[in-house]
C-alpha cells in the first residue's frame, strides 16, 4: 500500500516521503497545536519542532502501535501541551479562552479556499454540544476514554458510542 | 469475533484518536490485517479526522516546510570524523575503567527506578482520593448554584423560619418557588436530631390551625449542605418544623416545634 511504503521510505530517512507525509499531515497537526496553544506564531514553531522531531525519531515508529497518523498526531499535542506549560507561555497566556475547534473553524478565513470548507464548517456549526465536547477532548486533547467520562461526567462506554456517532456524521457531510 | 459489531462499538474511532492502550491498538493493528473491513473503516475514519483538523488550521502549512527541510538536511550531513590513530593499551585501561563505571552507575539506577516506581504509585493513589474529593466538591457546588438561583429568582418567597421554646437557637429559611410548588428548605442552622428521632416538616393554615405534612428529612446527618426541596401544592400561610419519631407522625407534636415562620402577605 502507497501509506506502508511512503513510511518505510521516511523511516529510511527519505526526504520527498517525509516531504510527502508533511503535505498529507501537517495542516492537521497545525490545527490541533493551535487549539491548544492559540496563538499563530507558537503554533507555527511547534508544528515544524513536531515534523523535526518526528524526523529524527522516524525508527521509534512502528505500525504495530498505531497508525502514521495518530503518532504524529501524539507528538504534536504533548509538544503543545508542554508548550503551555512553560513559564513564558503562561505568563503571555493568562487569559486563554475556552472556545472549542468548532469556534476556531467556523471562524477560520484560510479555510476557504480548500475543498471541503463549506462541509466542514456546515459540520461543525450543527454538531450537537455533547459532539463538540467529545471531539474536543479525544482528537484535539488527546484524553483516554476515562479522562473524557469523567471530565464530561459520562459513563465510560458512553463516550466511546458517542464519540462514534459524532465521527459518522462527520463521515457523512465529508462522504467518507 | 462479531466483527461488524466490534466496528460498531466505536473502538477504531478511539484507535486513531491514539486513546487505546498499547495492547489494544496491537490487537486492532491485528485485525485490519486479517479483516479488510476493519481496515478500510479505520482509513476512513482517519480521512475524516485529517480533514476535520486540518480545518482548524490557522493557515497553510505547506508554505513552512522550506525552513524544515532546511533543518533536518543540516544536521544529517553533519558528520564527526574518527580518530583512527590506534593506542590500544590505553583504550584497554579506560574501557575497563569506563565498565565499572558503568556497572556502578546501572545499579545506583536499579535503585532509583524502583524507588521512582514506589513513589508514582503513591502519587497515583494521591491522585485517585484527589479525584473522589474534586468530585465530591462538584457535587457540593452544584448544589450551592442551585441554591444562589433560587436565591436570585424574583419569584421566589423567602420564609426564615425562627426558633421557638425547644430551641431558641435553632433557625431554618423556606425559599418558595410558587410556579414550580416547591419549596427548597435551608436547615443549616437546625441541631443534629437524637437517634430515633427525625425532622418533620408542615405547611400550615392559621385560620383554623391546619397542618399538613411535607415529609421528614430522613438524611439530615448525611447530606452536607443541609439543603432540601421538597415538593408543596398546599396555599401555605406559615411552615414549621417539629421533631417527630422516626417515620413521622399524622399531626405535629407541638411541644417539639423547632422552628416557625409564616408567609408575608403577598399583595
Amino acid at each position: 500500500m502507497q501509506l506502508d511504503l511512503l513510511v518505510t521510505k521516511f523511516q529510511d530517512k527519505d526526504e520527498k516521503a517525509f516531504e510527502t507525509l508533511y503535505n498529507m499531515y501537517s495542516d492537521s497537526m497545525h490545527g490541533v497545536i493551535y487549539n491548544i496553544v492559540r496563538d499563530h506564531d507558537i503554533a507555527q514553531e511547534v508544528m515544524q519542532d513536531v515534523f523535526i522531531k518526528a524526523w529524527n525519531n522516524a525508527s521509534t515508529y512502528s505500525s504495530k502501535k498505531g497508525r502514521f497518523f495518530t503518532w504524529i498526531l501524539n507528538i504534536a499535542r504533548n509538544a503543545a501541551i508542554d508548550q503551555t506549560r512553560s513559564k513564558n507561555f503562561k505568563k503571555a497566556k493568562q487569559n486563554l479562552n475556552s472556545d472549542f475547534f468548532v469556534d476556531i473553524i467556523e471562524s477560520n478565513e484560510s479555510l476557504d479556499n480548500q475543498t471541503d470548507a463549506i462541509g466542514i464548517k456546515g459540520f461543525v456549526s450543527k454538531l450537537a454540544a455533547k459532539c463538540k465536547e467529545v471531539i474536543e477532548l479525544i482528537y484535539f486533547k488527546g484524553y483516554t476514554q476515562k479522562e473524557a467520562s469523567e471530565t464530561l461526567e459520562m459513563p465510560i462506554g458512553t463516550i466511546k458510542t458517542r464519540n462514534r456517532k459524532c465521527i459518522s456524521e462527520l463521515r457523512n457531510m465529508l462522504e467518507v | 469475533m462479531d466483527i461488524k459489531e466490534y466496528i460498531a462499538s466505536g473502538i477504531l474511532e478511539l484507535y486513531v484518536a491514539g486513546t487505546l492502550s498499547e495492547e489494544e491498538s496491537k490487537e486492532v493493528y491485528r485485525l485490519t490485517l486479517k479483516h479488510p473491513e476493519v481496515l478500510d473503516e479505520v482509513l476512513k475514519i482517519e480521512a475524516a479526522i485529517v480533514k476535520l483538523t486540518a480545518a482548524a488550521s490557522p493557515s497553510d502549512s505547506k508554505l513552512l516546510y522550506p525552513s524544515i527541510k532546511e533543518k533536518i538536511t543540516t544536521d544529517t550531513t553533519k558528520v564527526i570524523p574518527l580518530d583512527t590513530k590506534p593506542n590500544k593499551q590505553w583504550f584497554t585501561y579506560v574501557s575497563w575503567a569506563a565498565s565499572i563505571v558503568f556497572a556502578a552507575g546501572f545499579l545506583w539506577f536499579a535503585n532509583d527506578n524502583s524507588q521512582l516506581k514506589e513513589q508514582i504509585r503513591i502519587a497515583d493513589i494521591d491522585k485517585e482520593l484527589l479525584e473522589v474529593q474534586i468530585e465530591k466538591g462538584n457535587s457540593s457546588l452544584t448544589e450551592a448554584k442551585k441554591l444562589i438561583s433560587v436565591l436570585r429568582d424574583k419569584d421566589i418567597i423567602a420564609v426564615p423560619l425562627a426558633g421557638q421554646a425547644v430551641a431558641p437557637e435553632a433557625y431554618a429559611k423556606v425559599f418558595w418557588d410558587k410556579k414550580s410548588n416547591s419549596i427548597v428548605l435551608d436547615v443549616q442552622g437546625l441541631p443534629e436530631p437524637p437517634k430515633g428521632k427525625v425532622y418533620q416538616v408542615w405547611s400550615l393554615k392559621l385560620n383554623p390551625l391546619t397542618p399538613t405534612s411535607l415529609g421528614v428529612i430522613a438524611d439530615f446527618n448525611t447530606d452536607e449542605n443541609k439543603l432540601f426541596t421538597i415538593e408543596n401544592a398546599n396555599a401555605s400561610e406559615a411552615f414549621g418544623i417539629t421533631l417527630e419519631p422516626e417515620g413521622g407522625s399524622e399531626s405535629p407534636t407541638l411541644e417539639q416545634l423547632y422552628t416557625l415562620g409564616a408567609v408575608a402577605a403577598t399583595p
